[in-house]
């Protein structure tokens, strides 16, 4: 059946790396990201409720270094979830499907979750 | 000719027996966390301390207790739904395939279920 050097219809080695593509995985690998971040907080929830599970650990966890990390990667994640996920929304009502469109509301959602990210770590 | 009766064709679900199921209760409890996850997020931040005692007397409060188990609900759910279609995409041996979808949909529900009852355990105050 497979013959040398026959034409293959273009996949997605061969276009420009385009915006919109960027942010489809990162809605993904961020939506990935929280349902690790569900565990956590449902740890927190545990260590509030039950005597099995101390409360200092959430203190120990939180205020290292791996966990201030952990804490700006999920705050980013629900940021852009949070944010390229309204753009789905729009989607599905059929608007804004046009590809300067698509574009333009890929840059919006990024700068949105810089702004976002960035003012509830440093301000808030 | 079609030998499918004009009634399985209208309502076109075919041998998978459901149609949008997955598809809507992902944009509904999106919808939902829309509201909720932002609430977390704004008064969550604008706490005074986030001592054990002042945690618990945030959590435990009735209307934050409701809020809570609103969202532990919903992100279980919309998560559930989120993870299974990564693994549908991504893992292609169908046996391992199926067993990462238990596996996840147990956890899920477990996770769930955990969140559930440490708020429900907080707000009766034991």
């Amino acid at each position: 059946m497979t013959k040398e050097g026959r034409p293959l219809s273009p996949h997605l080695t061969i276009y420009r790396w385009p915006i919109t593509m960027t942010l489809s995985i990162l809605h993904r690998m961020t939506g990935v990201a929280l349902a690790a971040g569900f565990v956590a907080f449902t740890s927190w929830l545990a260590a509030v409720a039950f005597e099995g599970v101390p409360y200092d650990w959430v203190h120990e966890i939180t205020q290292s270094v791996i966990g201030q990390i952990a804490l700006f990667g999920w705050l980013f994640s629900f940021f852009l979830h949070l944010s390229n996920g309204i753009r789905h929304l729009v989607w599905d009502t059929g608007r804004f499907f046009e590809k300067r469109q698509a574009d333009r509301s890929a840059w919006i959602v990024v700068i949105a979750t810089v702004v976002m990210t960035t003012s509830y770590w440093f301000v808030v | 000719m079609s030998l499918r009766s004009p009634l399985s064709r209208v309502l076109g679900s075919g041998s998978a027996k459901e149609g949008t199921d997955h598809w809507w209760l992902q944009r509904l409890t999106a919808l939902a966390l829309l509201l909720l996850g932002p609430w977390f997020l704004v008064t969550f931040a604008r706490l005074d301390g986030y001592s054990e005692p002042e945690m618990v007397a945030w959590v435990g409060s009735p209307f934050n207790s409701i809020m809570l188990i609103l969202m532990s609900v919903t992100l279980a759910w919309h998560s559930m739904l989120g993870i299974q279609i990564v693994i549908e995409d991504y893992v292609h041996s169908p046996g391992v395939k199926v067993v990462s979808i238990i596996v996840s949909k147990f956890g899920h529900v477990f996770l769930g279920v955990v969140a559930v009852v440490a708020i429900l355990k907080v707000m009766l105050g034991s």
